[in-house]
Parts: C-alpha cells; sequence; structure tokens
C-alpha cells in the first residue's frame, strides 16, 4: 500500500531524512516513533506529497506519488497542528472540504460523536486548541480514505474525546484501513498498534510488531523497549 | 480552480481590509471630483494616483495574504487538489477581490458624476484596466517573493522593496542613464527601458490613450513616435499581459518544489 525506498530529505544543512525505507503491505495500525525531531512529520508530508524529498522513491497504493495528486483522494490526513482559515465558522470548513473533495461524508456522525454540535458556528479562530483538534478529527475521518495518516492525533483531547478516538480507530482498523499514527503517549500505541516504525537519526531503525520488539530489547515494557532503542547496542540498564 | 478561486474570494471578501481598501477608493473618487467636477482632468489627477498606489496595494496584500493564509494553503495540499490549481486559484482569487474593490471603488462615484454620458469614459475604462492589469501583476511578484522566503519578516521588506524599486528608483536609475550617456543615442535603450517597467508601461498606456502629448515624456513621446499611438497602446497591452504571464508561470514552478 506504501512503499518507501531511500528517501532523503535535508532542509537547508539539516539532514531530516538520511535514506528511509520502509513499506507497508496490510492493513492495521501502524505507529511511527521517534523523539522530537526524528523526522516523523516529515516523513508524513512526504507520504502526502506536501514536502518534497530530495531522492528516493515513494508509492501509495502501487503508483509514484512524484508530481501526482490523485493519490491523495484515498489518504485522510490528522495534522499535527490544528490550524485553519480563522475566517470561517466550522460549519462552512467542513462544507468547503466536502465540496472540494466532491464526495458525500458522514460528518453528521461524527460531530454528534465529539459533541460539536454547538460549535458548529462559531469560527475557528474562537476555538480552544482541544475543540479544534476534535475538528481535526471529524476532518480527517469524515471520508471513507482507505489510508489515514494522523500526526499527534491526541493532542489537546480531553479524555472522553480520547476513549472516542480510540474507538474511532478501532472501527477504522476492523474496516480494513491502513492507519499510520504518530504519538508520544505509549499506552496509545500499546492499545491500538500493531506494528512500530521506529526513526533514528533520520533512519529507520527497526520496523516490527510489538512483541518483536520487546523481544529484541528485552523490555516487558513498551516505555523502556522504545528507551532501549534509543541507547545504542542495548546497553541501556534501569 | 475555480473551487479554490471561490474559497480565497469568500476568505477575503470577509475580511475588514478588502472593503476599507474599497471605501478608500470611493472616498477617493468622490473628493477627486468634488474638487474638480470635470471628469476627465479628474481621471488625469487619478492616473497618477493609481500606477502607485495599485501595485502597491497589490505587493501588501500579496504578501500579507501569502503568510496569512499559510494554514489554508496546508490544508488544501492534503487534500486530492493539484498544487498548481491551489495556487493559482488564490491567486486569481486575491487578484479578482482587489480588482473589484478598485472598479466598483471607483466606479460608483464616477457613475454618479455622469461618466457615462460624457467623452472621458474611454479613458476612464483604460484607467481602470490599467490599475487592474498592475494589481494582477503586483500580486503575482509578491506571491513570488512569499514563496521564496519563508521568513515574514525579509518577505515583507523584498516586497516593499520591489514595489520602491518599480516605482521609484527604476525611474531614477533611468533618468540618471539618460544623464550619463546624454552623449550616445538612447531611443532604443529608453523604449527597451520602459518595456521592463510595468508601472512606466502603464502610464504610457494610458496617456497614449489620453492623447496628452504634453504629459507623455520622454519614453512616452518616443512610444509614440516608435509605433504610433493605436500600435504603442496594443504593444504596452501585450507587454502588461506578459508581465501577468511570466510571474505566474515562475510562481507556480515556485509552488511545485516547496515544503510546506
Amino acid at each position: 500500500m506504501i512503499q518507501v525506498t531511500d528517501l532523503n530529505k535535508s532542509f537547508g544543512k539539516l539532514e531530516v531524512l538520511k535514506g528511509v525505507s520502509f513499506s507497508i503491505n496490510r492493513p492495521g495500525v501502524f505507529a511511527v516513533l521517534g523523539h522530537n525531531g526524528s523526522g516523523k512529520t516529515t516523513l508524513l508530508k512526504t507520504i502526502l506529497g506536501m514536502v518534497i524529498p530530495n531522492n528516493g522513491e515513494l508509492q501509495v497504493n502501487g503508483a509514484a506519488i512524484k508530481r501526482s495528486w490523485e493519490y491523495r483522494k484515498d489518504i485522510a490526513y490528522l495534522p499535527q497542528i490544528a490550524r485553519f482559515p480563522e475566517n470561517l465558522t466550522v460549519n462552512e470548513l467542513i462544507k468547503m472540504i466536502l465540496d472540494i473533495r466532491n464526495r458525500k461524508g458522514r460528518e453528521v456522525e461524527l460531530i454528534q460523536r465529539f459533541g460539536l454540535e454547538k460549535f458548529l458556528d462559531k469560527k475557528l479562530s474562537d476555538l480552544s486548541g482541544g475543540t479544534r483538534q476534535k475538528v481535526n478529527i471529524v476532518l480527517a475521518f469524515m471520508f471513507d480514505a482507505n489510508i489515514c495518516i494522523m500526526d499527534e492525533p491526541t493532542a489537546g483531547l480531553d479524555p472522553v474525546a480520547l476513549i472516542e478516538l480510540k474507538k474511532l480507530i478501532e472501527e477504522e482498523r476492523e474496516k480494513g484501513k491502513t492507519i499510520l499514527i504518530t504519538t508520544h503517549i505509549m499506552s496509545l500505541v500499546e492499545e491500538v498498534a500493531e506494528e512500530i516504525i521506529f526513526l533514528l537519526d533520520g533512519k529507520i531503525h527497526f520496523q516490527g510488531t510489538l512483541e518483536e520488539m520487546q523481544k529484541q530489547t528485552n523490555e516487558k515494557d513498551l516505555e523502556h523497549a522504545i528507551a532501549a532503542m534509543l541507547v545504542p547496542n542495548g546497553t541501556h540498564n534501569h | 480552480m475555480i473551487k479554490i478561486l471561490k474559497y480565497s474570494f469568500y476568505d477575503l471578501m470577509r475580511s475588514r481590509w478588502s472593503y476599507v481598501y474599497l471605501a478608500f477608493y470611493m472616498l477617493l473618487g468622490f473628493v477627486l471630483l468634488f474638487l474638480n467636477s470635470d471628469l476627465s482632468k479628474a481621471t488625469i489627477t487619478l492616473m497618477n494616483i493609481i500606477v502607485v498606489l495599485t501595485p502597491m496595494i497589490g505587493t501588501i496584500f500579496g504578501i500579507m495574504y501569502f503568510y496569512n493564509s499559510r494554514e489554508f494553503t496546508e490544508l488544501l495540499l492534503s487534500q486530492p487538489v493539484k498544487r498548481s490549481t491551489i495556487f493559482l486559484g488564490q491567486y486569481l482569487g486575491l487578484s479578482l477581490s482587489l480588482s473589484m474593490s478598485l472598479i466598483i471603488g471607483l466606479g460608483i462615484p464616477f457613475l454618479m458624476y455622469g461618466i457615462t454620458q460624457s467623452d472621458a469614459v474611454g479613458n476612464f475604462i483604460t484607467l481602470l484596466a490599467s490599475g487592474t492589469f498592475l494589481t494582477f501583476i503586483f500580486v503575482a511578484l509578491s506571491l513570488n517573493i512569499g514563496l521564496g522566503n519563508s521568513n515574514k519578516i525579509k518577505g515583507f521588506g523584498y516586497a516593499i522593496l520591489m514595489w520602491l524599486f518599480f516605482a521609484v528608483i527604476y525611474d531614477g536609475l533611468f533618468m540618471i542613464s539618460l544623464i550619463v550617456f546624454g552623449d550616445y543615442p538612447l531611443d532604443k535603450f529608453a523604449l527597451g527601458a520602459s518595456l521592463f517597467n510595468p508601472i512606466d508601461l502603464s502610464r504610457i498606456m494610458i496617456l497614449l490613450k489620453l492623447e496628452i502629448s504634453a504629459l507623455l515624456g520622454y519614453t512616452g513621446a518616443l512610444f509614440q513616435k516608435f509605433f504610433g499611438t493605436n500600435l504603442g497602446i496594443l504593444i504596452s497591452v501585450g507587454v502588461l499581459l506578459l508581465w501577468i504571464f511570466i510571474p505566474v508561470m515562475l510562481m507556480l514552478r515556485k509552488s511545485l518544489r516547496k515544503d510546506f
């Protein structure tokens, strides 16, 4: 579904991705992990075509994405920071995206689930961070896209909304979607993710299931396993 | 693309600035006509204002819009829409809304003073047309600057400098070179130099249309001598169109390589 081969990207002198290769060939939830500034967002944005790689190849659904845009019909994206055109109301924003995508969505159901009804006529600039994130979630999930890319979806969410989000991810997985998610919340990874893609120093350091990761690092707890990954040669002690 | 254009346009119509700009032109039109009820004289005064002001507004709005609509652009980029469509749509939305403010803002007072019944109607339309040309040109130029500079302050600085260059510095350099190289035949140089400044070019276009040779100045007179009035107007329109086309193409090319 997603095939990344030898992807390189630098911003000026800063090399962010140094030959990233991985492939995702089955549906499920994939967690992209790595410390701050490890290139998670850059990687996701290159898949979306928002960041142009210096070299390397990217395929989505079997076709190279270079200079193509149609493939994004099949991708939903939840950006890290929920920033929207400030002059629009929530309702107008949703209508606009529906219009641009030219598709029917299930926005009514999602608005209800996240309790956004009373915010529909509010301007986006007047919403709190958490509420914006809920709008973000509605926008990402309202189309039945096969691939869902979520960059820090939990940012600013209250516990109730967080539970709802987890349920939503679970439902989407059952529908056979491929979900890519970045997060720093390990409990979320443990709950929803099947496979982990671990970025370190601009390269894929590890790709495999949670069990494989635990086996490789001899750590039962995911957080400790991750920490062990961050320390080279397994010299990590606690 | 029409959809992107529509939403950019809506977005701008929501912002106070479009109305401030419209109100400013309306006020300007009424004041000019109040002080000078001769429509054709008012048109000439207006020309001097328009050839300097529309590029400035186009430049400032262009660069401001680019930086302010970053969220909107990012949102669109993650949707199944072509990049060139996004930027062309935004460009047209902005240029059209600014041009409309100009045309409506000046149109209302001049219509109320009976421009349609006077002989100045053709001149007035030329004036609005050149203002529209300049808006489209300078919005495209400033969007190019925005795409090339992620740093807002730098982008703003360059944009203002660009406007200053075409509005003031260019003429200064031109004059100096005429004085320094006064002993050489400078006709062709002067003619060529005026083609490279859209502000000069639209001034010449208006003056050729107004048929006021006294105001034409050196390059304008050259234009008239070389091409005659009609061909002169045609050529200036053609070059102004190139001035829109080339920056827009550059903008689209730049947008394809930019990271968001």
